[in-house]
């Protein structure tokens, strides 16, 4: 598996770090909506097909990424800059800080 | 008598072999049964032949959608054991290793089980101080469980490297000596068998393709061999749980389906007798009957559905295969393989009513399901009968990651990948 990072180009899988499901909203920090933290923390869509994914390129740039990766054909469709992200800016942003 | 014995090989040995039913029957589904088991790998058939045996339900069908035990019954690494350190885990497994005990008895069929123990290795003081704990721990509770020093795990294994200039040296090890392995296609054949016996409908090359709904209620579900009703429809799909549970408009789960690895070499003499697994990686090897050393390590670590990995993750079990065996690098590998695993948030199963009424969901074996089938096929036959979980399984429900009720074997915490 190749993953295209926009910074450096095409690179081995092994480069990355998988951080998981790019799909989920996390609430506030001081929200006390305990169904929205717990749908958050627990719960996945966990699609068989398109599956929006966040990645870190951690043994080049160390750029996160949001990747839109096939889960039944590991086919990558599109990998962008996690930083330009707006629907889910403040995981982006807290992962880009540290 | 029994239907397979050695008269019965006798007997069909001297007439050409022409006694011998079919080990199950193929029929057409029927309109509607007491409950549909969807899935036929070994917890399907299980839960099948306890609903028939332990409660007397045998009008049931089990929809498989290619052939029977497809899936990960005949992927997993074959390993069976009982080690666990949480209480719920442990009665659980516990419960399965007994009945692992009396099953090629109980099913008429030889399931291979072979009790030729399992040994996690401790590479560090403080790693066999916490294997010196989960002992005591399992012990407290009724397993087997013994340390091992490395003079001790020598004698064992003569072809692992237990001396000081070893890449990570062996301080010891956990032995439970009960644990073992068994040929995991006569599981799903030995239970598919005795189950059609007591009547229970296997229904092969039977996708179900949606639910059938009264109100908020399940009744049925619709497959590629038309309509079926049911009672109660249960749910034993390991790998694609999410697929089927989106059918029935179950949008999220705490599971994410992940792509675990196994690979099989030629054929050698006798290498190891037991079950190893590594302590300074993730990596657990074997020796089947018929020579091939069987080996497994860590998932791919990222969502995956498609029954096959990458080669990261091949060239690290290597790696790790050739620390603990320097002298297996010769070995050509014959087949390497993947299944789907249903990774769980906490790393533990979900055996359970609902989450609709008329369903019933077992789930999230991450990858350690095959160790369970018998106990997770006879807890969730009780669950379906009465209604509710026996209590062996009430700790495995659906709701436990919202209560907080956790069971988190490693303390990893909800990142399925690494459990």
């Amino acid at each position: 598996m190749l993953i295209t990072c926009p910074y450096c180009g095409p690179r081995d899988v092994s480069e990355f770090t998988y951080q998981g499901d790019g799909n989920r909203q996390r609430p506030a920090p001081a929200s006390q909506n305990l169904d929205a933290w717990n749908e958050y923390v627990y719960e996945r869509l966990n699609p068989a097909g398109d599956h929006n994914e966040v990645w870190q390129h951690s043994g080049g740039c160390r750029s996160h990424l949001r990747v839109v990766r096939n889960t039944l054909t590991h086919e990558i469709s599109s990998v962008a800059f996690a930083r330009g992200h707006v629907a889910h800016r403040s995981p982006a942003k807290r992962g880009t800080k540290t | 008598m029994a239907e397979y014995s050695a008269f019965a090989l006798i007997r069909n040995a001297l007439n050409g072999n022409k006694d011998w039913k079919p080990a199950w029957r193929k029929p057409e589904p029927k309109a509607s049964y007491d409950v549909i088991v969807i899935g036929g790998g070994g917890h399907g058939l299980s839960t099948a032949y306890y609903l028939a045996k332990e409660h007397g339900i045998t009008n049931v069908a089990v929809l498989e959608k290619g052939w029977l035990g497809s899936g990960n019954v005949g992927r997993n690494t074959t390993a069976v054991r009982s080690n666990y350190l949480l209480p719920a885990n442990t009665r659980f497994y516990e419960h399965s290793m007994k009945l692992w005990e009396g099953l090629s008895h109980d099913l008429n069929y030889n399931v291979m089980f072979s009790q030729r123990g399992c040994l996690n290795l401790a590479h560090t003081p403080a790693q066999l101080d916490d294997y010196a704990r989960r002992g005591n721990a399992m012990r407290h509770q009724g397993v087997d469980a013994e340390l091992m020093t490395p003079a001790e795990i020598s004698r064992l294994i003569p072809a692992m490297d237990v001396s000081r200039d070893a890449r990570f040296p062996v301080y010891g090890g956990l032995m439970q000596p009960r644990a073992g392995t068994a040929r995991h296609d006569a599981v799903a054949w030995g239970y598919a068998r005795a189950a059609d016996r007591r009547g229970v409908d296997i229904v092969e090359n039977c996708e179900v393709t949606g639910f059938l709904h009264e109100g908020k209620r399940i009744v049925g579900v619709t497959t590629t061999r038309g309509d079926i009703r049911a009672k109660k429809v249960a749910v034993t799909v390991a790998g694609s749980t999410g697929r089927v549970m989106q059918m029935a408009g179950i949008e999220r789960l705490p599971i994410e389906s992940h792509v675990l690895q196994a690979f099989v070499t030629e054929s050698l003499k006798p290498f190891i007798n037991t079950v190893v697994t590594f302590g300074m990686g993730h990596f657990y090897m074997s020796q089947s009957d018929k020579g091939g050393l069987i080996y497994g390590g860590d998932l791919d670590g990222y969502n995956s559905y498609a029954q096959r990995g990458n080669l990261p993750v091949v060239e690290e079990v290597m790696a790790e295969m050739l620390a603990l065996f320097p002298s297996l690098a010769p070995a050509r590998v014959l087949r390497s393989w993947g299944g789907v695993c249903d990774m769980t948030m906490d790393g533990s199963p979900i055996i359970t009513t609902g989450p609709l009424p008329g369903m019933y969901l077992n789930c999230g074996w991450c990858y350690g399901g095959f160790k369970a089938t018998p106990a997770s096929g006879w807890c969730f036959a009780h669950t379906i009968a009465k209604d509710e979980p026996h209590e062996l399984n009430a700790a495995f429900t659906l709701d436990r990651f919202h209560r907080g009720a956790l069971i988190d074997e490693k303390g990893q915490g909800a990142t399925p990948r690494l459990h």
